[in-house]
């Protein structure tokens, strides 16, 4: 789950982590209140959308005036924003953070996160703050430096002063970096994160730390003990069609193709995606109705899939282990008829019961194309959807 | 021989709940010889006709359980993992799915030198033909035979052997990994496994996008292993950022994608099916004489 950074900012200050003063702001007329109240000279009006790469979209501006600081925000806010991580179609912004502008000296990079090859947490930085670190990754690699440590022995002081030492800071700093980091790790294994990400993090004249911006991934697995943490979930940021399906269990994602998928289990899902591709389809969806799909997941599962107007045919696929093929045929019989589905409904049901299941969907009467192989599955998806093109 | 379990595999089901008894009698169906179910309260009872502990410690001194089968719900399954592993248990196939990857990457590590292997979190279990069943696998569409099958998905793993059986060609065990970012064996563990098994002949590995374990596994296969081993990578359509159902088939920052996997597997000798129709056939091509 992301956060916003006005979000992660608060997190970040409550465990001991020097941010910025800044406040949210839903109008213009806000974001010129706190400037005022923020009292610095020049302010940052940051647009809050679940995307990095604002500032380069112009999501992020600097004001020298709470008017100015009003105007600003009045561009802001309402914009359509798109950046390199939000797609074409880009994301509103129905928020900005206002926030106390900063004496930038240096800017590193700072982040924790699990390194799954080694199943270890990685505490990461570099000299190049304010890149994007993927770029960074693949062009310079050696300008990043990696601790990894021992989830069960936790951060240790020496490899953060190694880190330290490494990105050139003086001593000073790098104790002022150790006690940084530290609160990052509490932060992370307290709160279930899953990313914590500092990028800058800035270095003052003074010789300061602290973080000009943050992001924060959390496991969705851990949210049942993060109360605070779901709390902070934002509908608006989060795709419709995701969502009511994660509201009912399933999981779906959205693609850009014109073939409705329905698969139970996700490894097969993924694989009926790439059987489309084969066939030389497109698919309009990833749909995991899950191990124990039934009558009435096979149904929520169609309503779903239809919500896409995009989607010219729907292809069924199911291996059935422990899910019985004669049940998953009367939902889709169950579901055709309810639903008065109009497009072409291709269904392939292999495993336990297959052949009771084929014998329900060819007793219904529906129009529906059976298939026994996945190939076949695949093959007849596409050409219903390519017949259904040329009528 | 097979790996990881087999006739003389004595089985300890951690979680008796609806989903713990429902595979329990699946599985002593199948032959396997349930001896015991873990559940706290409930120890002293029966539940279709398996006698309960309190505890697995209690369970495995009473009746010698040497493997076991965790349906532990996601807030308790890290702890039902350690618990096993104190009592001695050989194998433990954790089915749960939805475990904070704080608890398994803890876990993960705790299980160093404790002696016991751990299949999974959020996996099928193990499948030896016609000798043991551990977990919620279909085992009706496996056939004994010399192929060892390793996967990170159910289902897929359901269709792969399907596509198996159905060219004639059996398995030795069949094992779910599981799709989680953290889990117990990987491909490598399983790999080689397999390899020193003498009743296995070839090894398919359904492996898909997220994490680097099938560069891994490639690696491994090129510089360790002297028998065959055939692929597919599911997710070759899949959008970079977004999880794909498994918590850990998740492209993000421009790793784990199917390309890049494909491409390490196929650097190391190691066919990759172009199709998920084709997983049987890219085996039975790369290394005849399997089916009989």
């Amino acid at each position: 789950m992301n956060v916003h950074e006005y979000q992660a900012k608060a997190l970040l200050r409550e465990f001991g982590v020097a941010v910025p003063e800044g406040a949210l702001a839903t109008t213009p007329a806000e974001a010129a209140q706190a400037a005022r109240a923020l009292g610095s000279d020049r302010v940052v009006v940051k647009a809050q959308i679940h995307a990095g790469g604002r500032g380069k979209g112009g999501g992020i501006k600097l004001a020298a005036t709470p008017e100015e600081a009003e105007a600003v925000a009045a561009e802001i806010l309402g914009m359509t924003l798109v950046t390199h991580q939000t797609g074409p179609e880009g994301k509103l912004v129905r928020k900005v953070y206002v926030e106390e502008a900063s004496e930038i000296e240096t800017e590193l990079y700072l982040a924790m996160l699990l390194d799954r090859a080694s199943e270890k947490f990685a505490l990461i930085a570099s000299t190049e703050g304010g890149m994007d670190i993927e770029v960074v990754a693949a062009e310079t690699p050696e300008k990043i430096l990696t601790e990894l440590f021992d989830p069960n022995l936790g951060l240790r002081g020496y490899q953060v002063r190694r880190l330290g030492f490494g990105l050139g800071l003086d001593a000073a700093k790098v104790k002022k970096l150790e006690a940084f980091a530290m609160g990052l790790y509490r932060l992370f294994v307290e709160k279930d994160a899953s990313l914590v990400e500092i990028n800058p993090l800035v270095v003052t004249k003074s010789g300061d730390l602290f973080a000009l911006d943050g992001k924060l991934n959390f496991d969705d697995n851990a949210l049942y003990r993060q109360p605070e943490i779901a709390e902070l979930r934002d509908p608006d940021e989060e795709d419709e069609r995701e969502r009511a399906a994660k509201e009912i269990d399933l999981a779906y994602v959205g693609l850009d193709g014109n073939i409705g998928c329905m698969v139970n289990g996700a490894g097969l899902a993924m694989a009926t995606l790439d059987m489309i591709a084969v066939c030389g389809g497109s698919p309009a969806n990833f749909l995991d109705a899950g191990g124990g799909a039934d009558k009435e997941k096979v149904k929520e599962a169609f309503k779903l899939i239809l919500r896409d107007e995009k989607v010219a045919a729907i292809l069924v696929n199911i291996f059935g282990g422990i899910v019985r093929c004669d049940l998953i045929a009367e939902g889709v019989v169950a579901a055709a008829d309810d639903l008065g589905i109009s497009v072409p409904l291709v269904v392939r049901l292999q495993g336990t019961n297959a052949a009771e299941g084929r014998a329900i969907l060819a007793k219904s009467g529906l129009d529906i194309t059976s298939a026994e192989t996945l190939e076949e599955a695949g093959e007849r998806a596409v050409a219903a959807v390519t017949s259904g093109k040329g009528a | 021989m097979a790996i990881l379990c087999d006739r003389n595999t004595k089985l300890l089901v951690q979680g008796m709940g609806r989903m713990g008894q429902f595979h329990a009698g699946l599985s002593a169906e199948y032959g396997t010889q349930v001896v015991a179910g873990a559940h706290p309260g409930r120890g002293g009872s029966e539940i279709g006709g398996v006698p309960i502990f309190d505890t697995v410690q209690a369970a495995v001194r009473a009746t010698g359980a040497n493997a076991s089968v965790i349906f532990v719900p996601p807030a308790g399954a890290a702890d039902a993992i350690l618990e096993a592993a104190e009592a001695g248990i050989e194998v433990a196939v954790c089915i749960t799915e939805g475990i904070p990857v704080l608890d398994m990457v803890r876990a993960k590590r705790a299980l160093v030198g404790t002696g016991m292997r751990l299949v999974g979190p959020n996996c099928p279990g193990l499948v030896t033909p016609l000798q043991c069943r551990i977990g919620i696998m279909p085992a009706q569409i496996t056939r004994p035979g010399p192929v060892g099958v390793i996967s990170r998905s159910g289902t897929l793993t359901y269709e792969a052997v399907d596509q198996l059986s159905r060219l004639g060609i059996g398995q030795s065990t069949c094992v779910g990994i599981g799709g989680d970012p953290v889990i117990g064996t990987t491909f490598i563990d399983a790999l080689e496994l397999f390899e020193a098994d003498p009743e296995t002949q070839a090894v398919v590995m359904i492996g898909e996008i997220g994490g680097s374990a099938e560069e891994e596994a490639a690696e491994f296969v090129q510089s360790n292993m002297k028998k065959p081993v055939a692929a597919f990578i599911a997710g070759q359509n899949a959008p970079p950022g977004k999880r794909m159902g498994h918590a850990g088939a998740i492209i993000s920052g421009g790793k784990g994608k199917a390309s890049d996997k494909i491409a390490a597997l196929e650097a190391a000798g190691v066919p990759v099916a172009p199709s998920p129709a084709a997983i049987g056939q890219t085996l039975a091509d790369h290394v005849p004489g399997l089916s009989a």
